[in-house]
């Protein structure tokens, strides 16, 4: 295996020390757009002024022990010390950075993904002059508005906590992607810019052309958003995967060639669905909060309606994002041996576990919710028997999917087993059995789906009995190549025919999905309504599976987010720039794992204060008595 | 919903502890008795909480059937009718926990658990043999021969095979799955090469490293360093080690890993 970033070059460039503008969020909603704007402006001025970074300087001038050996004005990591890394008494910096990087980073995530599904939403309610999509499409983007500057407030915190307590660093990224930071920011202004407009116009772009404008105005918005995404990625990407830099780390001038490292495109891939599935689930969260707190019929039916298509755009997110999951996986350990096995094998490997879980307690929230949707229909009791026998695949899958590799034993146990692995569920500990849970589980998510989506209604068609046969045809054999691909590929065959059995694998999937689906919509057109759908005669047990939902969410991409960064190690950008920081260490497992549960904790206080104030701002107090007109009049 | 439902024959509550129960037990008699390999405890407590999980949500997603599963504790707490059985549970059950706790929390003889890596990651580069590999594009040598001149690779695997009885089979087995005669006496006990999990998950240059430097070259995240794999380099040649490594995939049948199609 050879590494993929074959753009080492020799050639250095000068540094222009004006080039050190940072990238960096601001923005502006109803209640903080001011601070929001002071920090973009504040911002921009100085780093594009060289305040923040040391104007004049070039990188390897930048620390005292950094030059020796780097010519000046060349675009080198310098050789640290710990006293090139500034502290403040009582403020760790590496805490400090890590849970503002990933609260601005789920924060983020949300923002990004709100007006994708928002966007979609809409078109659907163009085409099918159905006011609720409508509607729903504002309130969805209404509530990312408050999200949006928070987003843009703890970008500028980010930056200036890296500033502060990593400068070499950050002068050092800068000077490599200063032109893109650049542009970043200036594409940052015309997100917002597409946002207000396509938030605070959307009552006044209605019907008509004034409706394409707006709708184009949202995928101008998207476009936007995507971009700003992936130039992002691009920066933590090369930190990973460095390119366009020579085994030294010095850059070699082409920027493209930095952005578009061995990781980039996976870890794109990977964040863009993640970030629908998180924000459906956030969403859902929403609509679950206000659905509890309703006092009126009309409102719990509303929001009861919300949640069940915010669940819905969350798990249509949720079924590829396993595979993309892997391909990352997959990729990483083709870039690094090393890297590879900190991830899955070494140090990170129990991290893994507690992923596969919350991994699966997505999957078991998400289906209980549809579960108990089902009661909104008294048509669905003709289903209600088959529940349980999903329950045990995906159950048992689940098991399957979270089982490890290497167990801890007790020396008993040890003994018992003979060795560290476990003879029978030894072979469940590795990727083949994973992957097979994963897409049987996504298999019965849909099926679950099915069910629901049929509670309230009998087919009519004469070709029923036959649908319903290739329906359950497709499955099982769906299922079967499922079993053979990841049986006889991941355990009779070598590593190569290993990892590519997982693309067919998740194309069975897909199939079977896209056809039973297509099967049923043509089975179910025209159907007879055998009770109706009550929305809002929904369990509160449900709405709690929907925070369930967005928790799991959350609390997961922060672990992962940890992991991903962490594989780094003791480098700032593997391999060329060394972490000589007194925080240059891997901690604890259980330490993460705390720094991560405060920041969920954290996250969702956050969240929950911004549904609050959505409520708040639709409340009114009568001021009669208290102004001068009521005197007067 | 509005449909009337019969009142089952078993309560509600009674077939969801029968059902964890049973399931409880059927690990027990398959793993346990049937395979005589138990499910260890740390990944028996896993599986029963999602179980517990999974029986709790079939049972509670219609309301009918929610209301059927908390009725006896309802009744308990609520039905004046109970006092008396209200006053025992509200004792047992905790005396019971304050029993499971003390048992729990009992000085014990056994090691504490660790979790100990067992594939940790390799450095990038490493210096066997005064020489330094650099480890992320080391390749067996005489890898190639497999295809090139098939008689010669098969004379490398039976010299390589001549060193493993010589040195390794005494920990590692002569099958290579981890049983040799020293094996019992070995804590952490010798890799089961046999097991899908193990060789067949790595590069050739991994085993390179770990044979050369054995356990003392285990980096710092595969502590403790209780493993009492020899220093192999100072015992073997470069070329036999890479000559063992090819006996161990061709004796195994498994395939080192690798990202060039065959």
């Amino acid at each position: 295996m050879t590494r993929k970033n074959k753009n080492f070059g020799s050639q250095s460039i000068p540094l222009r020390p004006r080039d050190g503008i940072c990238g960096l969020y601001a923005s502006s909603s109803r209640l903080s757009y001011s601070l929001s704007v002071v920090v973009l402006a504040i911002l921009l001025l100085g780093v594009s002024t060289g305040v923040f970074v040391g104007a004049g300087d070039t990188v390897a001038e930048a620390s005292g022990s950094a030059a020796d050996g780097l010519a000046a004005a060349v675009i080198a990591p310098p050789e640290l010390t710990a006293a090139d890394y500034p502290t403040i008494a009582g403020v760790n910096g590496r805490v400090t950075v890590w849970l503002v990087a990933q609260l601005h980073l789920w924060f983020a995530a949300f923002v990004l993904a709100v007006p994708i599904f928002v966007f979609i939403i809409e078109a659907i309610g163009m085409r099918t002059r159905d006011k609720r999509y409508d509607e729903m499409a504002y309130e969805f983007i209404k509530i990312s508005i408050t999200a949006y500057s928070l987003t843009a407030i703890l970008g500028g915190l980010l930056l200036f906590s890296l500033i502060v307590f990593y400068p070499h660093l950050f002068q050092y990224l800068s000077g490599v992607f200063g032109e893109s930071m650049f542009y970043y920011a200036l594409l940052f202004f015309a997100e917002s810019a597409a946002l207000y407009l396509y938030y605070y116009g959307w009552q006044w772009l209605q019907g008509g052309f004034r409706k394409w404008v707006h709708l184009t105005l949202g995928l101008l918005l998207n476009a936007a958003g995507t971009t700003l995404m992936f130039l992002a990625n691009g920066w933590v990407t090369f930190m990973m995967s460095p390119a366009g830099v020579d085994p030294a780390g010095v850059f070699a001038g082409d920027t493209w060639a930095a952005m578009h490292n061995y990781l980039w495109n996976p870890i794109n891939l990977h964040r863009f669905i993640a970030n629908i599935a998180y924000g459906g689930s956030i969403v859902g969260a929403y609509a679950a909060f206000r659905f509890l707190s309703a006092t009126r019929p009309e409102e719990r039916a509303h929001y009861d309606w919300m949640g069940y298509n915010a669940n819905f755009i969350a798990i249509l997110a949720l079924l590829p994002l396993p595979f993309a999951g892997y391909y990352l996986a997959a990729e990483i350990y083709a870039y690094s041996q090393q890297m590879g096995i900190t991830l899955m094998g070494g140090i990170f490997a129990w991290l893994f576990i507690i992923q596969a879980v919350l991994i699966g307690t997505l999957f078991l929230s998400a289906n209980y919710y549809l579960w108990c949707g089902m009661g909104r229909s008294d048509g669905a009791q003709r289903y209600n028997k088959f529940i349980k026998y999903l329950a045990i695949v995906i159950i048992a899958s689940f098991l399957v999917w979270f089982t490890p590799h290497t167990l801890v034993l007790t020396n008993e146990e040890l003994k018992v087993l003979g060795g560290p692995y476990h003879k029978y569920l030894g072979p469940l500990g590795i990727m083949p059995a994973k992957n097979t849970a994963v897409n049987i589980m996504i298999l019965f998510t849909a099926l679950s789906f099915l069910f629901y989506r049929r509670s309230n209604r009998i087919a009519t068609v004469a070709w029923v009995k036959a649908g319903n046969t290739a329906q359950l045809a497709l499955y099982t054999a769906g299922i079967a190549n499922l079993l053979f691909l990841g049986v006889y590929h991941g355990y009779f065959t070598n590593t190569v025919y290993k990892v590519a059995a997982s693309i067919p694998q998740v194309m069975t999937t897909l199939i079977v999905i896209v056809v039973s689906l297509g099967l049923d919509s043509a089975m179910y057109r025209g159907a007879r309504e055998v009770a109706p759908l009550n929305w809002g005669r929904v369990p509160n047990r449900a709405q709690y599976a929907l925070f369930l939902l967005a928790v799991a969410f959350t609390w997961l991409m922060g672990l992962m987010g940890y992991i991903r960064s962490g594989i780094r190690q003791h480098w700032h950008v593997t391999d060329v720039f060394r972490d000589n920081s007194l925080d240059a260490y891997t901690p604890t497992l259980g330490y993460a794992a705390n720094v991560v549960s405060a920041g969920t904790i954290l996250f969702m206080a956050m969240v929950i204060f911004i549904f609050w104030l959505s409520q708040v701002s639709s409340r009114k107090t009568p001021t009669e008595g208290f102004g001068n007109q009521a005197e007067g009049r | 919903m509005s449909t009337a439902v019969q009142k089952p024959v078993i309560p509600r509550l009674l077939q969801a502890a029968l059902v964890i129960a049973g399931i409880y037990a059927g690990f027990w008699l398959i793993f346990d008795l049937i395979l005589a390999q138990p499910i260890p405890q740390s990944l028996m407590v896993m599986y029963m909480f999602f179980v517990v999980s999974g029986v709790f949500m079939v049972f509670t997603f219609t309301e009918e059937s929610a209301r059927q599963l908390i009725a006896p504790i309802r009744a308990l707490v609520e039905d004046q009718t109970k006092k008396t059985l209200r006053n025992v549970v509200f004792i047992v059950v905790p005396a019971l926990a304050a029993v499971a706790v003390f048992f729990q929390l009992q000085p014990s003889d056994e090691a504490p658990l660790e979790l100990r890596s067992i594939h940790p990651a390799p450095p990038s580069s490493v210096k066997i043999f005064g020489k330094r590999y650099d480890l992320m594009s080391l390749e067996n040598p005489y890898r190639h021969l497999e295809k090139d001149d098939p008689e010669q690779f098969q004379e490398l695997v039976a010299v390589g095979g001549e060193v493993y009885i010589r040195n390794c089979q005494y920990c590692h087995g002569d099958k290579l799955d981890g049983k040799g005669p020293y094996a019992q006496g070995l804590n952490p006990v010798p890799l089961n090469f046999q097991d899908i999990g193990t060789i067949a998950q790595l590069q050739e240059s991994f085993l390179f490293w770990r044979i050369a430097t054995g356990g003392p070259g285990l980096p710092k995240e595969a502590t403790p360093w209780i493993s009492s794999m020899p220093i192999w380099q100072e015992f073997l040649s470069e070329e036999e080690i890479w000559q063992v490594i090819l006996y161990l995939y061709d004796y195994t049948g498994h395939r080192p890993r690798s990202w060039e199609h065959e």
